[in-house]
């Protein structure tokens, strides 16, 4: 499956229960690609708090091929509002532990904005827009994450 | 056969990942979720959550689209990934 996915046409999107190697990533955006001088990433990571509770870890749940097609879809939207080069969208899924990283969202072009604004634009709908689900383990036990209306009004920012 | 899958909490709440529902008693999704709310009070009031998203085929839908033998009709949460 992760073989795949890496190999075929979404090969710039990967859901994946390892780990990725951030530097890896950023080599991939780079190489052979000297049209941009701009590279701009995303890494979330696992914290160990949220809503004053301490987290003792994330299980994270997605909706096959619904995921990467959605991803895909945001990524091409992107790709028609701003100068970009290059994209990667790295998702995990699976039992996470604190600290560990959750997603990844690279993107090259050749001046800063495009790269920022698109870096933002992609995770700020993945956020609201991709079948993913968090399950949270905390001292009070396991509790699914609800959808934040900040999120949501994040990603509707970008209409106005 | 219309094929249905759940989800995150959804999927904990009915205590299933996934079933069938003929596709002479469901012609939209909201029919498909009547349908599915026959089996008890329990699916009924699990079902009835009005945040509950749907999706068709991968496809984000409102309660009357249309769905038809063959169709994968997906109940879930809103999202919460990244």
């Amino acid at each position: 499956m992760n073989i795949n996915t890496a190999m075929n046409k979404h090969a710039e999107i990967s859901i994946q229960t390892e780990d990725f190697d951030h530097g890896f990533e950023v080599n991939l955006l780079e190489n052979d690609n000297v049209e941009d001088g701009a590279v701009v990433t995303f890494s979330g990571r696992v914290r160990n708090n949220n809503l004053g509770l301490k987290v003792k870890g994330l299980f994270l749940e997605h909706y096959p091929d619904m995921t990467e097609k959605l991803l895909a879809e945001i990524i091409q939207t992107a790709k028609t509002r701003w100068n970009i080069g290059r994209v990667k969208v790295i998702h995990r899924i699976g039992q996470l532990a604190i600290g560990e990283q959750i997603v990844f969202v690279g993107v090259t072009s050749k001046h800063r904005q495009d790269a920022f604004a698109a870096n933002e634009f992609i995770m700020d709908f993945l956020k609201v827009k991709a079948p993913f689900w968090k399950k949270e383990l905390t001292e009070l036990g396991e509790t699914w994450l609800e959808a934040k209306t900040s999120d949501k009004e994040k990603a509707q920012a970008w209409s106005k | 056969m219309i094929k249905v899958i759940f989800f995150a909490a959804l999927r904990e709440q009915l205590g299933c990942d996934g079933t069938e529902v003929s596709a002479n008693n469901a012609s939209t999704v909201a029919e498909v979720k009547d349908a599915l709310g026959q089996k008890d009070e329990g699916w009924k009031n699990y079902l009835a959550n009005n945040s509950l998203l749907c999706a068709v085929n991968h496809q984000m839908v409102q309660g009357d689209f249309a769905v038809k033998a063959g169709d994968e009709v997906a109940f879930f949460p809103p999202v919460t990934g990244g």
